[in-house]
């Protein structure tokens, strides 16, 4: 009773329209940025590597490396600044936290993209990724370093 | 109008403001309250409400309470609360006390029973360091030295020392109220506010609110 009593003050603003994805997924995340007056959106494009379910507070994580910085984000997903998300690329993957991705780069942080065996249409891409479907054995993120 | 209102801790969540900043809360279901008693400053030398919250069978309750609550004659409660009011204020025996006394906006007092932590010592109880682990260290947890030898030749009082920490009344000043659910009877007060989940708190209008 006392339990569903606080999760209907959370329901109200949980957000179902976002799209479903996963750990491993290639995501671009849409955000809202004020700056000063104005308000713009910008997008954050890389691997999520964990969830953090907690209810309205769940956040996830996204990384990317950036000119070799590796970067990461932290975004509450019921968050009303989340314009929209968009699932580039399904990633296969066997765990929940890809946290060990910090510590490798090149062809060891590729991630095997998923496939849908069950659908005869081949492998499951999202969106624009018809000529990618083609390559899906080449690494997703970077090409691997000299 | 300056009343008060009881009710049960439910525990903390999160609202998004309209920035979309994250403020965490702790859901309070207040209310509704019962006045139990009216006190006059004629018959009782001040002016003040009693207050009945949760509502509970009347066997269960003993022959002095008992005759107490049929004065008003609306059942028997499990928590009471008097509250002094500014002279003479419109509120019956009976009358029921609901969440929306309180709105949006509005900064609150509450009260409640911190969690009970038993005998505990100074590294919980005062923050203490205490000394290092290994290394034949000698000096873990203990408080050390309390005080000088011949001069004083005596403790000091209020020394910090181990002893019962929590489950003592406890007055949160100036939480800010961020949403009222009078169809609920549910209150959303910004920060923490003491007890465990489903302790009983007691939230009032901020008494030392500075400003406006």
């Amino acid at each position: 009773m006392a339990m569903s009593l606080l999760q209907d003050v959370e329901a109200a603003q949980l957000r179902k329209d976002l799209p479903p994805f996963h750990v491993g997924d290639t995501v671009r995340v849409f955000s809202r940025i004020r700056e000063g007056e104005k308000e713009r959106v910008q997008y954050f494009e890389g691997i999520v590597i964990g969830f953090h379910r907690n209810g309205i507070a769940t956040t996830f994580k996204v990384r990317k490396e950036s000119y070799g910085v590796g970067v990461e984000r932290t975004y509450p997903i019921h968050s009303p600044l989340l314009e929209r998300i968009e699932v580039k690329k399904k990633g296969d993957v066997r765990r929940a936290k890809l946290f060990y991705l910090r510590g490798v780069s090149g062809k060891r942080a590729r991630i095997r993209e998923k496939k849908d065996w069950l659908s005869k249409k081949g492998p499951v891409v999202p969106s624009e990724g018809v000529a990618e479907s083609a390559a899906d054995a080449a690494p997703p993120a970077d090409t691997p370093k000299e | 109008m300056t009343t008060g209102i009881l009710g049960k801790k439910l525990g903390m969540a999160q609202v998004f403001d309209t920035q979309g900043r994250v403020i965490p809360v702790t859901v309070i279901e207040a209310g509704p309250c019962t006045v139990i008693q009216r006190k006059t400053a004629q018959n009782d030398g001040y002016d003040a409400v009693q207050i009945g919250f949760q509502q509970m069978r009347a066997h269960r309750v003993g022959k002095p309470m008992l005759g107490h609550f049929q004065k008003a004659g609306k059942g028997a409660f499990r928590a009471l609360q008097e509250i002094r009011l500014e002279g003479s204020d419109p509120l019956e025996v009976g009358s029921e006390i609901k969440v929306d006394i309180f709105k949006e906006g509005d900064v609150v007092d509450v009260m409640g029973h911190t969690k009970g932590r038993g005998f505990a010592g100074v590294i919980k109880r005062w923050n203490f360091k205490g000394g290092r682990a290994t290394h034949g260290s000698m000096f873990h947890r203990a408080p050390g030295s309390i005080g000088a030898s011949a001069y004083p030749s005596r403790v000091i009082k209020n020394m910090k020392m181990a002893g019962h920490l929590g489950n003592e009344r406890v007055t949160i000043l100036n939480l800010r109220v961020v949403g009222v659910q009078p169809e609920k009877n549910l209150l959303l007060v910004r920060g923490a506010v003491p007890g465990a989940k489903n302790s009983l708190v007691y939230v009032r209008p901020a008494v030392k609110k500075q400003g406006n």
